[in-house]
């Protein structure tokens, strides 16, 4: 096993940029270190975090993406979960919602098991996967300064779909927990688009 | 030929139930096909009232699901037994969000069957669903299937629960093989 990833990025400064001035995004991390990176970001309402249920990132996204119109979504997800739901690629890319981004923090690694190598360790590529179901624009980004201008595309309700896979280090960083309580989170997430628990 | 007027069997009972998911209030139909939800898939389709999915595999409707209901909207997911299994990490959202899910499953591998590789994950359809605490009810004719489902339906969005309705493989008929 290889120490180092392909990636330079940080992801702790990554997501506080994709998630900077994010206006009406609703946010769905998949488990693991994104949901650490965008708590770490700052807790939010319109945040749905994952802690199980692997590879569902991608179609609860679309769900919501579908039920809100209105509103940009964005799925904040890994290489690892993503890998795990590539046909929820295929779901997505045949309903093109207008209003769906999805970003995978791309550190080649299983970062919670172990950083074990995933599947881009090995030269596949994600983001050419997503072209390949119809996303609209898709992109690898390894260089910061290559943030600021997929943020903008986020906040778009009609830019169709939008999918960057970002390089970043294979790195332990400090744990930065949401709430574990799924149905809090839920009936949180609802309150904040306006619809009261049962 | 033994079946002669099983299309339109199937096209009454299953236009019954598209009427029950729509006086039920749901938004989304997501699928995997199958010969007996044929009917109901066509109308979901056509239905401007209805975000029709297809998936790539079943698990994937569950995720979509959930996803519509933070967005404030109902669902179904349509599969066939053999799918059911391919369910069951993903029904972990169910204990954990804790939302309304509704699921149409038709049995295969039980009646009349043809192809015997059903019978495996038909055998145990049921205990799937029971192992993660979904709620299981079966239709057995196909004059009871749209109350059914209006039912089960009020049961799962009322209640915040997790149901499935089986369609016994009888109701949709014997597939002909030799056509």
């Amino acid at each position: 096993m290889t120490s180092e990833s392909t990636g330079t990025l940080d992801r702790r400064k990554v997501v506080p940029e994709l998630l900077k001035d994010r206006g009406d995004l609703l946010v769905v991390t998949g488990l693991g270190s994104p949901a650490y990176d965008a708590m770490a970001a700052g807790d939010n309402d319109a945040n749905y975090y994952l802690w199980g249920a692997m590879g569902s990132a991608t179609t609860i996204g679309l769900g919501l993406a579908l039920a809100q119109p209105e509103r940009p979504v964005l799925v904040l997800t890994g290489d690892g979960e993503m890998l795990m739901g590539l046909g929820g690629l295929a779901t997505t890319g045949a309903k093109q919602p207008r209003n769906l981004s999805i970003a995978v923090l791309d550190n080649e690694r299983y970062g919670e098991t172990g950083m074990q190598l995933t599947h881009t360790a090995h030269g596949v590529s994600l983001a050419e996967l997503a072209q390949a179901c119809k996303f609209d624009h898709t992109e690898v980004i390894t260089e910061m300064d290559e943030i600021a201008p997929f943020r903008q595309q986020l906040q778009s309700t009609d830019a169709g779909l939008r999918f960057a896979q970002i390089k970043i280090k294979a790195e332990n960083v400090e744990k930065v927990l949401p709430s574990r309580d799924g149905v809090h989170i839920k009936n949180r997430f609802r309150a904040h688009l306006g619809f009261q628990p049962l | 030929m033994l079946n002669n007027d099983q299309p339109d069997t199937i096209d009454i009972w299953s236009d019954q139930v598209f009427d029950a998911l729509l006086a039920a209030n749901i938004k989304h139909v997501v699928y995997v096909p199958d010969t007996g939800h044929s009917r109901l898939i066509e109308r979901a389709n056509a239905e401007p009232s209805i975000e029709a999915t297809v998936l790539t595999t079943e698990e994937e409707g569950i995720g979509l699901l959930l996803g519509a209901w933070l967005g404030g909207e109902r669902g179904v997911l349509l599969m066939q037994s053999s799918g059911v299994g391919n369910c069951i990490n993903t029904l972990s959202l169910v204990q954990s969000a804790r939302f309304p899910f509704l699921t149409l499953v038709t049995m295969r591998g039980e009646w009349a069957e043809f192809n015997g590789w059903q019978k495996p994950m038909a055998s145990v359809t049921e205990q799937a669903f029971e192992l993660m605490d979904v709620m299981v009810y079966r239709a057995e004719q196909t004059d009871e299937a749209a109350e059914l489902v209006s039912a089960v339906a009020d049961t799962v969005f009322n209640g915040d629960l997790a149901a499935a309705v089986l369609f016994s493989q009888r109701m949709i008929g014997r597939k002909e093989w030799a056509k």
